[in-house]
Parts: C-alpha cells; structure tokens; sequence
C-alpha cells in the first residue's frame, strides 16, 4: 500500500548536449561543471529546516540526465539514499535521451534503483525531429525503448509533442501509432508551447514560422486521446496517459494533489505545504550558494488558503481524480457552476467528486474561472 | 475714482479667443511676463487641450488710455459652447460690449453669428477685431467683405489684430475706452446684483460671479438670493484679479465676486438677483430661468464595490457644475449607479473625462438618450429620458420627440454631403441662403435625438473641418419610436437598451451587435447577440466558440505562474460584467456608443 502524502524528491540536471529550438527549461553545455554540481545537489540544505524525508518518489530530470558521464547517477544516488530515507516501494524515475540510452548506462541505473524511465522522444518523424532541434532520429528511439526492456525495466514512457508548424493529423497518428507498438507504460503528449524566450519564440516574431491554429489543436488533442483510450490507455492529466492505473506517473501526481516535494538543484521547485521556493536558475550561483553554506539564492512564497484553494481548484480540472465537491462548496455559488459545467459536458459528476471530461481537459484553463 | 468698461470677447471656437484674452492680461501688467502661462483663464487642462472654454472666468484690468484717462476694464471671460448658451448669455447681460473676433483666415462662421445676435439681444457695443492677420492665409479684405454683409457691420470699425504676435492690443484697449459706453446703473438705489457665474473654492465655498446692478453691497451685509429666497451674510467682497482682491465693498457698475458661506454651487442659480435682505426688496432683474438638461445617460462604475467612491465623487464634482443632474439608478446589468443629465454632449464628455481625470472614476456610460414624451391611451403624458421607462408600446397613444432648428455654415462645395448627412438624420423643413457668395447658410429641422451622437464629428469630417454647427431648441414633435432591446446569449443587457425612430432601428441595432460582437471575448461557447424590438429579432451578430484552452505541463515552476495568472484573472473578471453566463468588458460598454456611422 503506497502513501499518497508521502513528500517527493526533485533533481534537476541542468546540462544539455544541445537546446532544443522550443525549450524553455533551465539548462546549460558546459558539462565541465557538472563534477562541482552534482556535489552541491547532494549537500544542498532545505531552506525551512524542514525533514521532507522519507521520500515516496524520486524523479531526476532536467536538462538531460542522461547525459552525464557514466557512474555519475549511480554516485548521486548512493550519496542521496545516504542523506535521506528512500522507501523501498519509491518510484524513482530518471529523464533520458534516445542517443543516450546504452545498454551500460541503463545497467547502471537499474542497480542504483532506478525503476521507471522516462524518454524524450517527442517525434517518430524525422524531419519534424530536426524541425524541433532533436539529436537523434526515430530509429534511434526505437532503438533506446529495445534497450530500456532489455535492461529489463518495466516501466517505460514516452514523451511526444504535436501542435508545432506544419505539424498534421495524419504525422500524429503516424506518430501515435508508433508509441504504441512499443507499448510503452505512460504516454505524454505536450501540446507545443512557444515562449518568447525560446529561439523558437524568436522564429515565430519574426514570423519564419507559424504557430496552428485552435482548430488543428483541438484536433490533434482529441486524436491523441482518442487513440490511446482506444488503445486502453487512461487519460488521467490534461497531458499523461497511463496504459493501467499502476503506471500513473505517482511523482507527477504530487506537483498536482499539493503533496509536498523538495527540489533540488539550479531552478528547481519546492513545497512544503504552504510554502514554495525555488532556487536560483544557474549553476554558479547556485553552487557558490552551497558552499559558502547559506544554501543557494532562492525566491519563493508563503501560499494563504486562498491561494491555496486556487491553485487546487485548476490542478484537480486538470486530472482525471477531478475535484471533490466538498472542496467545491467553498466557491461561490459553486453549483450553478458545476450544473451548467455538467449540462454542457465539460464536467461530469462521478461520486462525490467533479471531474473534467476530455472535453473539459479541452478547456482546463478556463473552468477555474466559473468558480472565482 | 477709475471709468469702468465692463465687456466680453466672443469667437468662433478656435479664431483666438483665450490668446487675445491672454494679451490684455498681459498687456495690463497684472501678470509679469515671466510667470506668463498661456490661456490663464481656460485653468482646466480640457479647456486648454479642446481650445474652449466651459467656466466663465472674470478678470479686472487696470488701464491708462492714451489721453490719460484712468479706467477698471472688466473682461468677462464666456464660455465657447452651445450647450452653455444661458451662462453665456447671463455673462452678457453684464456688460456693456462684445469684441466680436473673427478669424483673418476662415471668416465669420456659424457661431460668429449666433454670438452677434446674442450680443444684439443684450444691446451691447460690437467691436469686431479680425484676428490672425499674420497667417499667410489670412484673407482681411474677404473678412472685412463678410464683417459688412453677413453680420451687417461697418468693417471700418473693425480692427486688425494678431494675439499670437501681440499687434493691435494698444488699439483694441483703446476702443473698448471710446466705443462701450460706461456702465449705467444707481448707485443710490436698492442694492441688485446679477449672478453670472458661481465657482467653488473648497476654503471658502461658493464664490459668486456678479455685476452689480444698482445700489452697493458692502462686507458683513445679509443677502438675499431670490429665486432660491435663502439669505445668507456676506464675509468678503472684491475684485478678480490674477487672484481675488479684498475690497470691503463693491457698487452699481462694477463686477466682481461675493463670498457668503454657501456651500456649494447648487445653492445658487445662474441668472438669479441678489439683493439686500429687506423689506420691500426691489423688483428682481430680468431673464432668469432654470436650465434643464437635455441628455441624459446612466453611469456605474465598472467595479461594482467603487459604488460610493462614484458616489462621493459626484458630490464634489457637483459642489462646481450646478448645471449636472443626477440620482441613484440600477441596472440588472450592471449594478448600482446614476441617471445623469447634461446641458449638451459636449457638457457630457467633459464630465467624462473630468471624472476620470480628476477623480480617478472608470465608469460605463450608456448611450446618451434626450427626454422623449409618451402620450398613454389613459391621456397621460409621461417624460422618459431612460430606456428603462419605455412604456409599454401597446398604451402609447402618441410618441413625441424633441427637435432643434440646426443653423449649418460652410463653404459652398461641401453643401451636397451635408445636406446628405441631415436628411440622413430624418432632417426636415432646410431653407438655405447665401451670405457671401461661395458660402451657404444651412437651416434645418432635425431630432435632437440625431445629433447628440456624433453628428458634429461628421460634419466636420465631411467639410474637412470648415462647417460649423449651432442648435437651438425647437419643440415635441410626433415619431415613430420604438426601443431597441439588445440580448446578448438570450439575456436582455438593459443598460444597451435605446429609445430610437423606427426607420433607424435595423441599421442601429445590427451596428451594437456587431460592436459587441468585435469586443466580447470568446467564450466556452457560441454566444449570440441580438436586437429586438418588443419580441421581434431585428439584427443578429454571432461570437463562436473558443475551441481549446489548455496549457500543456504543469510541474514545479508552472504552478505559481499559472496561479498568479488566475488571480490576476480573477481581477479583471471584477472590471468585466458578467450577464448570464457572458463576461463582457469594459470597452465592449464604451464601443457601442462610438458606433453610429450610416
């Protein structure tokens, strides 16, 4: 039996071979820091003083984890099980890279406890591959998920993207399917976002590319979770599908039920319950920080109820755990909301609880605002 | 003891009026040139940027004429409007003499005109002083030409002036000496004043313009203003410099303020005779009367919790303006509010801006509407300035609106287009002639109703800028008026609601709908916006749908972000007004009353 409530555990690698055109994350090439790094995130103190351990779920990410030399995982892991109290049932989950993944690499995160995988594919189209700035092609990704079974771990997804210039139904499924036929454990689909901040972001000003429209958005969003819910699979976030409830993403579930988390590493988030802070987005900063023992420099925010409640309220619309109308009851003439939510489909009641359909996923911004 | 002028300067808008009042301030001495700031009496920053002026403003100019002679010469600032003809005219009534000004470069225009015949019904001096001479395109022969026929005086008279560049001031002092006769009046009779102006100074209250008419009034005597019948005790009497001068009394001839602990504006009337507060008063001095507003529009402030800081901000806004109504009005739509009534469109504006300006209000304003008469099968007559009074069409006897006589000038070529865009506004009854050859002198008939919107913007536009426009009222006459009820996802939005003719009612409704339709944001679903006349759909506009609105990830950072977004949605759903299921803003309220286009 796992408990939910159990805090998580975030570690942010920031080093990329290359940035992706779209990518908005923290990351950094100089890969000759990453000794001087991966010491400071094991040593980093939490701010509060707080004892988040145990810990239930532990997820490395970045950046491309993948992408450090090998030992590196296996050397953070040991020094992390040394600071803190991992369950043993833990989820402990690590971002790779389809032209990382080695056979070796994969062993040695399978001794260190690593038991799901996350791997960024995004595309099983070559042009569009290069379109997005991706290193490796679509055989090199089916490639990895052979190696990632060989290695003999279970649970395996798939990061895919749709929505981006000229991008169309037909590539998607294409794409779909081929996700598929690897029967990955966990699927997400991120619709593509373009920050201004992006060189992406910079293309679209300039108007060197397009961004699709509504329309092709919806669609491509209701293909992805038509295919997979035919295919068995549970649409349980606005983005994640599970190919049963044992595979649900349990880490992710926590930046989405207001369980507590602690994140360590340049630009990583954390939350103690009405508390967050997040700590500098760069790594000499936020080395020096650790060393010189005053923590990195962090920003963050005490959350009052109400805020709390807000961000509760769009967080449950956008999972298939939906919101309890209990919690409801705490808006507003909550109900002629929830009735007309109901009447036009974009929510439907199940129980004691509200939950979006996929229509209503459609929607997942806008269905706070009924409530406010 | 100094001879005393009293006299007025009266232009078109914009042939320079405030620069040539400057000069004579200047010229005087009362102001040293350093601390010269242009147009000193247009004081409020939309009188200088809309080159009017809305308050009377006095001042008391010291002069020595060129054979000696010591004089007190009393300018008495007007306002430029139509819509503040009666405190024109009661500005007029205390003087002797206009300086009628007219533009070297455009001519006599519509107002020229109609300020000369207001100056001929107060009997006053004309000195007509043509202005602007500098401009390369200035014309003084033509001017001369239209000084002689269309206002019938004798341009050798006239005298040649530039303001900007000061030449001819010397001459225009001068002549306001030999040719506006002193003020008549007793000094030995009953005390009477006529009040012209009244402004609030938040230290000492009101402060009353007057001329004194007969007799003197010193500090420390009891008043009586008559027409209001309330008596107060005088503490301060004096002259408008720069700034106001103590004189400890004032008497018949001159002009000058009373400061009587009134509280504000309202407890005076413009217009009104004062006199000493015993037994028997003397006769009161003709021409007053109450002004009535003419346009009316509601306003609510568009976050509905700024309900009493409209409230308060109204109060003092009206402790100056008596001539603006108002009383509590709701809507369903949009709360809380005020029924307002103004002098003209153009008093409504400046309210408008004044308010958000000077009071910091963000208010919805609804369509302004003019005072329609319903006559019921039960012989009632009724008064409905708002929509929301319409009665019911089926015990409507007879339907009645206003109309005004519109006095349109302008040069001859553009007489098609304007003729075009009166009938367009069902004018009736034209009659023209030409003053001058190459002009033409308009007259017509037309609702007032149909003017109040942008009619003055169009006539400019259509004459690149050389018409010009008077109005007076006329009387009630019959119309087919229905109202326009709009209905936005099947809820009647009552605040767009709009008493119109019915010939107008299609175009009009369809130009809301489609307004609405451009600034309302799209929603969950297809919203329709519709017009309707009793229960018949007469224009439709159509929103669609927003089709998908999700962001994609939602892990450490996007939460806070995604939150702070909401919250600040969350506040600007207050500035929006949701009717039934729609949220629509602000702008969307402001569009539908810039729309009138044919």
């Amino acid at each position: 039996m796992m408990n939910d409530d159990r805090p998580g555990l975030y570690l942010h690698i920031p080093f990329c071979v290359t940035r992706c055109l779209y990518c908005d994350f923290f990351s950094d090439t100089r890969f000759g820091l990453a000794g001087r790094l991966l010491d400071c995130l094991a040593r980093e103190e939490t701010p509060t003083g707080r004892e988040f351990s145990p810990f239930d779920t532990l997820y490395i990410g970045g950046g491309t984890p993948s992408s450090l030399g090998s030992g590196s995982i296996a050397e953070l892991m040991e020094r992390l099980r040394g600071r803190f109290e991992i369950t043993p049932d833990a989820e402990v989950t690590i971002e790779v890279n389809p032209d990382d993944v080695s056979p070796e690499k994969l062993g040695e995160y399978v001794k260190s406890g690593i038991n799901r995988v996350s791997v960024g594919i995004q595309s099983f189209n070559d042009g569009h591959l290069r379109f997005l700035g991706r290193r490796h092609d679509a055989a090199t990704a089916i490639k990895a998920v052979g190696a990632i079974r060989e290695a003999g771990l279970v649970n395996a997804g798939i990061d895919l993207i749709f929505g981006f210039a000229g991008h169309t139904p037909e590539s998607w499924r294409s794409t779909l399917e081929t996700a598929l036929s690897l029967s990955p454990e966990h699927v997400s689909c991120y619709q593509m976002t373009i920050e201004g901040s992006t060189p992406m972001g910079k293309m679209l000003a300039d108007g060197r590319i397009d961004e699709p429209g509504e329309e092709l958005q919806r669609e491509l969003f209701l293909l992805a979770s038509g295919v997979l819910r035919d295919r068995g699979y549970i649409h349980y976030e606005v983005s994640n599908y599970a190919r049963d409830e044992g595979f649900v993403s349990r880490h992710n579930g926590k930046y989405w039920n207001h369980v507590p988390y602690l994140g360590l590493g340049p630009s990583a988030h954390s939350f103690s319950g009405a508390q967050r802070w997040w700590n500098v987005s760069s790594i000499e900063a936020y080395c020096r920080g650790v060393e010189e023992g005053a923590g990195p420099p962090r920003e963050g925010e005490r959350l009052t109820r109400r805020q709390l409640d807000l961000e509760r309220l769009y967080l449950g619309f956008r999972t298939g755990k939906g919101l309890p109308l209990e919690f409801l009851g705490r808006f507003p003439s909550w109900e002629k909301s929830l009735e007309r939510l109901v009447r036009e489909s974009f929510i439907s009641v199940e129980g004691d609880s509200a939950v979006p359909t996929v229509k209503g996923y459609l929607f997942a911004d806008s269905l706070p605002s009924f409530f406010l | 003891m100094p001879d005393i002028r009293n006299f007025s300067i009266t232009a078109h808008i914009d042939h320079g009026k405030s620069t040539l009042a400057d000069r004579l301030i200047q010229y005087s001495g009362l102001v040293a040139d350093r601390d010269f700031q242009d147009q000193i009496l247009d004081n409020m920053d939309i009188e200088r940027e809309r080159g009017i002026t809305i308050k009377s403003q006095t001042v008391c100019l010291p002069y020595t004429s060129r054979s000696g002679g010591e004089f007190i010469l009393n300018l008495i600032d007007t306002p430029g409007h139509v819509d503040f003809s009666y405190e024109v005219s009661r500005a007029l009534a205390s003087c002797e003499g206009v300086l009628l000004l007219v533009d070297a470069s455009q001519g006599v225009e519509a107002q020229t005109l109609a300020n000369l015949y207001l100056a001929m019904e107060h009997d006053l001096a004309v000195i007509p002083v043509i202005n602007k001479i500098d401009l390369p395109s200035a014309d003084i022969d033509r001017t001369r030409e239209m000084i002689e026929v269309d206002l019938g005086l004798d341009s050798d008279g006239a005298i040649l002036c530039s303001a900007r560049e000061g030449t001819g001031i010397e001459e225009i002092l001068e002549a306001i000496t030999k040719r506006i006769p002193a003020p008549g009046g007793d000094a030995g009779k009953p005390f009477r004043a006529l009040i012209f102006d009244a402004q609030y100074d938040s230290f000492r209250g009101t402060i009353i313009s007057c001329r004194i008419v007969d007799g003197s009034v010193k500090d420390g005597d009891i008043i009586r203003l008559m027409s209001l019948g309330t008596t107060h005790k005088i503490e301060e009497v004096g002259v408008f410099k720069i700034s106001r001068e103590k004189r400890g009394s004032l008497s018949a001839g001159e002009v000058g303020y009373i400061i009587a602990g009134i509280k504000t504006v309202s407890d005076t009337r413009i217009g009104d005779t004062i006199v000493h507060d015993v037994d028997p008063m003397p006769p009161a001095l003709p021409g007053f009367k109450e002004v009535k507003p003419v346009v009316f529009s509601s306003i609510y402030p568009i976050d509905s919790d700024d309900n009493s800081a409209l409230a308060d901000s109204l109060e003092k806004y009206k402790l100056n303006d008596a001539s603006l109504i108002y009383q509590r009005d709701s809507s369903a739509a949009l709360g809380h509010g005020f029924r307002c009534g103004f002098l003209g469109l153009l008093h409504l504006e400046v309210f408008q801006e004044r308010l958000e300006r000077e009071f910091n209000q963000a208010i919805i304003m609804t369509s302004p509407s003019v005072e329609y008469k319903f006559i019921l099968s039960n012989g009632q007559e009724i008064e409905v300035d708002n929509p929301e009074y319409y009665p019911d069409p089926a015990i409507i006897e007879k339907s009645l609106e206003p109309y005004i006589r519109a006095t349109l000038l302008m040069p001859e070529k553009y007489m098609g287009s304007v003729m075009q865009i009166c009938l367009a506004r069902r004018g009736v009854n034209s009659h023209f002639h030409y003053p001058t050859s190459g002009r033409i002198e308009l007259f017509f008939e037309m609702p007032l109703a149909e003017v109040i919107f942008d009619f003055y913007d169009k006539l400019k536009t259509v004459t690149q800028g050389y018409g010009s426009f008077d109005y007076e009222l006329l009387d009630y006459r019959e119309g087919d008026l229905v109202k326009v009820d709009i209905l936005v996802n099947g809820e009647r939005v009552d605040a767009l609601s709009t008493i119109i003719h019915s010939d107008r009612a299609r175009t009009r409704a369809k130009q809301i709908c489609d307004r609405l339709a451009e600034e309302i944001p799209k929603h969950m679903f297809k919203i329709a916006v519709q017009g309707a006349v009793g229960g018949r759909i007469i224009a439709r506009s159509t929103i669609s749908a927003m089709r998908k609105d999700v962001t994609a990830k939602c892990y450490g950072g996007d939460i806070t972000r995604k939150r702070k977004l909401l919250e600040k949605q969350a506040k600007g759903k207050k500035r929006m007004k949701s009717i039934g299921k729609v949220m629509i803003p602000q702008n969307a309220f402001v569009s539908v009353l810039k729309t009138n286009d044919e």
